[in-house]
C-alpha cells in the first residue's frame, strides 16, 4: 500500500529537503523500511540499533499514535497519512 | 531576529499566566527567517503540558500533529516553541537545551519569576544559545 509520509524539518536533510515522501507497507515497521531504503540516512532518527521506536519521535497514522496501535506493527493501509514528530519537551 | 504579533505575544503572555502553577508550553506558526529578515511568528498554538510539571514540560504530541496541520492549511510553518519558567528566568535550562528538538527553530521562554513577565528568545545549535531580539509588531 502506498502511503505519504510527513517529514518533520530536522529530518528533511535525509530526504533530500522533501517535506512528503511517498511509501510502501502495511504495518508501520514496512512503511519506515520502506523509508529507510529510499533514504538510508534517516534510519537513526527514527527507529534505534534493534529497531524500535526511538523514544523522542512520535509517529501517528492518520489521528492514530502508533504506540497505542500495535507500535511497529500498527496497520497502513492504502491513502493513510503516516506523521512522525520530534518530541518536543524541556524545563526550567 | 524574532516578530511576533501583538496577537500572538499577548497570548503567549496569558497561556504562561494561565498554566500556574505548572509550566505552560505552546508552539509558534509562522514564517522563518531568511537572509536579512527575521522570523515572523503570527500564531501561537497554546497546548497542554503531558508532564504536568512545575519544572518541566511535554507537548502533547496531538496537539502538535493538529497545530503542524493547521499551520500548513495556513501555509505558514511550526517555528519554535515556547514555554514558561515559573520561579527562574527566561533561559535555556541544560534540559531545554539537550531536548532542544530542531536547530531551525526559535525558543521562546516566559519567566513569571518576577512581578512583570519577561519573554526572551533564543536559537539552540549543536548546544549553543544564541539569544535573539525580540520585536512585537502589529498584527498583519
Amino acid at each position: 500500500m502506498a502511503v505519504d509520509v510527513r517529514i518533520p524539518t530536522i529530518m528533511r536533510p535525509h530526504t533530500g529537503g522533501q517535506a512528503k515522501v511517498s511509501a510502501e507497507g502495511t504495518t508501520i515497521g514496512e512503511v519506515i523500511a520502506s523509508l529507510v531504503g529510499q533514504f538510508p540516512g534517516i534510519a537513526g532518527q527514527i527507529v534505534t540499533p534493534d529497531g524500535a521506536l526511538h523514544k523522542f519521535v512520535n509517529v501517528y497514522v492518520n489521528d492514530d499514535d502508533v504506540r497505542y496501535i500495535g507500535k511497529l506493527d500498527a496497520p497502513v493501509k492504502a491513502g493513510d497519512v503516516v506523521s512522525i514528530l520530534p518530541a518536543v519537551a524541556g524545563g526550567a | 531576529m524574532l516578530q511576533l504579533t501583538d496577537a500572538t505575544y499577548s497570548r503567549i503572555l496569558g497561556h504562561a499566566y494561565d498554566g500556574l502553577p505548572m509550566e505552560a508550553c505552546g508552539l509558534l506558526g509562522g514564517r522563518p527567517g531568511g537572509v536579512g529578515s527575521g522570523a515572523h511568528a503570527s500564531v501561537f498554538y497554546a497546548t497542554g503540558n503531558d508532564a504536568h510539571s512545575t519544572k518541566v514540560y511535554t507537548i502533547p504530541p496531538k496537539e502538535h500533529l493538529r497545530a503542524e496541520r493547521d499551520a500548513e492549511d495556513r501555509g505558514l510553518e511550526i517555528i519554535g516553541v515556547v514555554h514558561s519558567h515559573t520561579h527562574t528566568e527566561a533561559y535555556p535550562s541544560p534540559t531545554d537545551v539537550r531536548q532542544a528538538p530542531d536547530p531551525g527553530w526559535h525558543y521562546v521562554i516566559v519567566s513569571l519569576r518576577d512581578d512583570a513577565p519577561t519573554l526572551r528568545s533564543y536559537r539552540i545549535v549543536d548546544g549553543n544559545i544564541a539569544e535573539e531580539p525580540v520585536v512585537v509588531v502589529a498584527d498583519r
